[in-house]
């Protein structure tokens, strides 16, 4: 088993207001194992996703709470965000691509699509109070000493 | 989000600065709305050279924009985005309906 270098979980509000400080928390943290930029923003959008499921889908007409728990690894970092709100009925169409149940507002349905392809990991599970954990792992491709001619 | 824009040589151009996302959507799209909804261009350009954050949101945002100026005969470019943006863009095919200019 690989050795957890930092934890963190943070719980917060389902407001929409907390997606810029959920995605930018979570990058900030993730900086203690040097991912490359693309991989922070990477990281960056698939939060801003999966809490904007969390504001959008899990409470639509009234908040909640969403908690984020991310493991830091070495060579990669482990992402939850869960709601107890209204859940998902079938979790492999809201998956697809383009798929919204909410299409006169403006949605593209991309959310989960967006997710999959940023980060190299992505599972969304039911929870069984309610609600649903979307679960993201990112692996860092970081660059060797030696391939730049550096001292570490 | 904060929003410019102005009017030369029939084409509305359109700086968008900032992060668009949940919480910036409602309001980037009414100021964008009324905008759009004024006289004397025939093409729109949006400029995201300094749009620092969008996700998925953003093309939600965007592809509304284009419906209704589809109505009108008035097509809409994109200029400007960034790596990440771009990467969103080319995986939904919002460039099939707001193609990208240099």
């Amino acid at each position: 088993m690989k050795e957890i270098l930092n934890e963190m979980t943070i719980k917060m509000r389902s407001l929409s207001v907390n997606e810029g400080f959920a995605r930018a928390c979570v990058a900030s943290f993730c900086v203690q194992a040097e991912p490359s930029l693309d991989e922070v923003t990477d990281i960056k959008t698939a939060v801003s996703e999966a809490v904007t499921n969390c504001v959008v889908h899990a409470y639509p007409d009234s908040e909640g709470e969403i908690t984020i728990n991310v493991k830091l690894y070495d060579d990669s970092v482990f992402i939850s965000v869960s709601d107890t709100g209204v859940g998902i009925k079938d979790i492999s169409r809201a998956i697809e691509p383009f798929y919204t149940t909410k299409p006169n507002d403006e949605r593209s349905g991309m959310g989960f699509t967006v997710m999959e392809s940023f980060m190299d990991e992505m599972n969304v599970i039911k929870n069984k109070n309610g609600g649903i954990t979307v679960e993201l792992v990112k692996f860092f491709e970081k660059v060797s000493c030696k391939a730049v001619g550096e001292t570490c | 989000m904060t929003i410019k824009n102005r009017v030369y040589n029939n084409t509305l151009y359109v700086l968008l600065s900032g992060e668009l996302d949940e919480h910036t959507a409602k309001n980037t799209r009414i100021t964008l709305d009324e905008i759009f909804s004024s006289n004397g261009f025939m093409q729109i350009i949006i400029d995201l050279s300094e749009l620092a954050f969008m996700d998925s949101t953003g093309i939600g945002v965007l592809i509304g924009r284009y419906k209704k100026m589809k109505d009108k005969n008035i097509p809409i470019y994109i200029c400007n985005p960034s790596m990440h943006a771009e990467k969103i863009f080319k995986m939904t095919g919002l460039y099939e309906i707001m193609p990208k200019i240099i």
